[in-house]
């Protein structure tokens, strides 16, 4: 990383040796509604609340939950394509200083964007129809100019490889795509910069199931071709599975537990979790018919007015008055295992065996 | 097959090159976005036969009365023989045009006025390809100026919302609110009312509104879009985000705002010069002759016809080719094959295939 070694020394936290590549603490987005001519602060929509998070290197970390629980927002507040609005983002740079990336200004952020990409949702949205792939992919390595101008196209050409496209394409526009060769586009624009973490928010909820496989196939194949980690943003717990070592669950903006993913589905310790699990499809339809499905009364909570207490209690079959009155901390219930519940232990939570679902 | 899914370089993930593609593909293949541009409005019929029919009225207008190069004293003459403000005598009775058509009795002739007289013996062709010339001056400049500020005020609005947006639009609403004709007459008058270059400026500064609020509400759109987010994450600045992603995808719609400001800014000059606001004399327009002319609309039609004749021209013509552009521009534009040229790429595609298969 070649830059001022001045503004090097004023980022860096601390000096660490573990294998946890980017950490947040307390992470918080609020988005603030306004009223009135002047804009007058009337509340506070809390899209992520003090959210604390681990990503190791190497690993896929699947964060799950439902639309609108933040986990969206919190992967673009870890890319900064969202200002937070409080906490911590401590990433470990490859020489092994922890840089927090919360507070940053935009010029001395520009090295990090390298190391940390997005896959985004939508492939219809997220290529510029405008330009071929071989300026959508340039992109990033013309903006941060980590190639010369001539280079740019060789690079280009490899990475369409890379993604199993041809390099042919070059010249075309995204119109001339389907949906699922313009995720793999995404994919390789995300690669150009030789990325050590990528953010994958949905990236292959847009498209066929039949689709799907091949995409998550190819970021299996480039994690262990690349030595990457990913943070895969999915509300299919199905996919979750396939692809995360580690799970996070979250629900209004809280993280209510988490876990290494075959633990965390075998024996969830939160309601929420269970009732997630028991959700979850399962194509054989003679097992389908034994399940049992835990139908979750009510509506999610409202973020801008989230329940005293714990913030699922409103739905919670287990609550009890002690979830009324004391928020429950995310604690350490067992190694690797972290739980938002009063009464995780007592519960005897069901996984997808008991639940019929696996 | 599906074992070795993952090496195979080309996935079709799922989908059937259909025929239609394969003539998309050939359109797009190798080619620059500009190359593509131009392949499609050449195709535009509507577009090219106003291209030439402009062309043609550009080049009539500008070669046979000739033109004044900066000032008057440079002054190209052209092969017609008289000028538009000369009076000549009358050679039909009544100025009637010497224009006659084949199938008339007389045969087919130009004369020597063929557009015909004023009472005093101006000769009509000449005056009208002066107006012309006018109000195509008129029309470019009002383009220029109303595009550059209305990009300009819209782009910076939309992009940056906030402060910039609530300040720049309380001053186009603003402007919109004044009446354009009267503020038009009055800076045509300020600046020199009878000169066409300072009343097309006057002109422009106001008529920028419309086009102002169309760019702001496009990039407030674009702006949300994930491919901006992407640039963003990427690193992209501000000034590279507005000129690489936003503006060109924005440029049909300004495209086509800006046509049809030009060709209504023609009929706004014109509206101003028949009210007497706009060009005055001894410089001439189109619109100023059909004012002068109006009272003798019952005995000498031929006064009003052909100027008449030309603003439409040109009005069609202008929007005729904002349309080809904008189709020209919209890279989701397809035309829809003929059957023949759908079953002549399906064959060829399977020809590749099994040529690949071959191989």
């Amino acid at each position: 990383m070649s830059q001022d070694t001045d503004v090097v020394d004023s980022e860096v936290v601390r000096t660490d040796t573990s294998d946890v590549l980017l950490e947040t603490r307390q992470l918080s987005k609020y988005f603030p509604i306004t009223k009135g001519l002047w804009g007058r602060t009337v509340g506070q929509v809390k899209a992520v609340d003090h959210v604390d998070l681990q990503i190791r290197q190497g690993q896929t970390v699947g964060l799950v939950g439902e639309s609108g629980c933040g986990k969206s927002t919190l992967g673009r507040c870890i890319l900064r394509a969202q200002e937070p609005t409080s906490g911590e983002i401590l990433y470990r740079r490859t020489d092994g200083e922890v840089v927090d990336l919360a507070p940053l200004t935009e010029r001395q952020l520009k090295p990090y964007r390298q190391d940390i990409r997005m896959v985004f949702q939508d492939p219809f949205s997220s290529l510029n129809p405008r330009m071929t792939l071989a300026d959508i992919v340039g992109e990033p390595l013309r903006v941060n100019k980590v190639v010369k101008e001539s280079e740019v196209e060789d690079r280009v050409a490899a990475l369409l490889a890379r993604v199993g496209l041809r390099p042919e394409y070059l010249r075309r526009y995204p119109n001339a795509f389907s949906g699922g060769e313009r995720q793999r586009v995404g994919l390789a624009r995300a690669l150009a910069l030789d990325p050590r973490l990528v953010v994958a928010d949905e990236a292959v909820s847009a498209l066929d199931v039949s689709v799907r496989a091949q995409i998550l196939n190819l970021m299996k194949d480039l994690q262990a071709d690349e030595d990457l980690t990913y943070l895969f943003i999915s509300h299919d717990l199905g996919m979750v599975e396939y692809m995360a070592d580690e799970v996070v669950v979250m629900y209004v903006g809280h993280v209510v537990e988490t876990g290494p993913t075959a633990d965390l589905y075998r024996r969830p310790q939160h309601p929420y979790t269970e009732a997630l699990l028991s959700a979850v499809p399962n194509p054989d339809p003679n097992a389908a018919k034994r399940r049992e499905r835990i139908v979750l009364q009510g509506e999610v909570a409202d973020p801008s007015d989230v329940p005293s207490g714990c913030p699922f209690r409103t739905r919670c079959a287990y609550a009890q008055e002690l979830c009324a009155t004391s928020v429950p901390a995310l604690r350490e219930v067992s190694p690797g295992r972290r739980v938002a519940c009063h009464f995780s232990e007592e519960l005897g939570l069901r996984g997808i065996e008991e639940l019929g679902v696996a | 097959m599906s074992a070795n899914h993952m090496t195979d370089p080309t996935p079709d993930d799922g989908r059937v090159e259909s025929a239609e593609n394969a003539i998309e593909m050939k359109e797009v293949e190798g080619k620059s976005q500009g190359q593509i541009v131009r392949a499609r409005f050449f195709r535009h019929k509507g577009a090219m036969i106003s291209i030439i029919v402009m062309a043609f009225v550009l080049l009539l207008a500008l070669t046979s009365i000739g033109f004044p190069v900066f000032t008057d004293s440079w002054y190209i003459s052209g092969w017609w023989a008289y000028g538009p403000n000369e009076t000549n005598t009358i050679v039909n009775p009544g100025g009637a045009p010497t224009l006659t058509m084949p199938w008339s009795p007389e045969g087919f002739a130009i004369g020597p006025h063929p557009f015909g007289q004023d009472e005093i013996g101006h000769d009509i062709f000449a005056r009208v390809m002066r107006g012309v010339q006018t109000s195509l001056l008129v029309m470019i400049v009002v383009g220029l100026v109303s595009t550059a500020v209305g990009v300009i005020v819209g782009a910076l609005s939309g992009f940056f919302r906030g402060w910039a947006d609530t300040g720049l639009m309380r001053m186009t609403d603003l402007v919109i609110t004044v009446p354009t004709i009267v503020i038009g007459a009055v800076l045509g008058k300020l600046f020199g009312g009878a000169d066409p270059l300072p009343l097309a400026i006057a002109l422009g500064a106001v008529t920028w509104t419309g086009l102002a609020r169309l760019v702001r509400g496009d990039f407030l759109s674009l702006r949300e879009r994930e491919f901006v987010d992407a640039a963003r994450v990427a690193g992209a600045s501000n000034s590279r985000i507005i000129f690489k992603h936003i503006l060109p995808n924005a440029i049909g719609v300004i495209i086509v705002a800006t046509t049809l400001l030009m060709s209504s800014a023609i009929l706004l000059e014109t509206a101003l010069s028949y009210l007497g606001f706009g060009i005055t004399p001894p410089n001439v327009s189109l619109g100023q002759l059909i004012n002068q002319y109006q009272s003798s609309f019952s005995t000498r039609p031929w006064l009003f016809w052909w100027p008449g004749l030309f603003i439409i021209v040109i009005a069609l013509c202008v929007n005729f080719i904002g349309d080809g552009l904008r189709d020209a521009f919209d890279p989701r534009q397809r035309r829809i094959p003929s059957a023949r040229k759908m079953a002549r790429a399906a064959r060829r595609g399977q020809a590749e295939v099994s040529q690949a298969h071959a191989s």
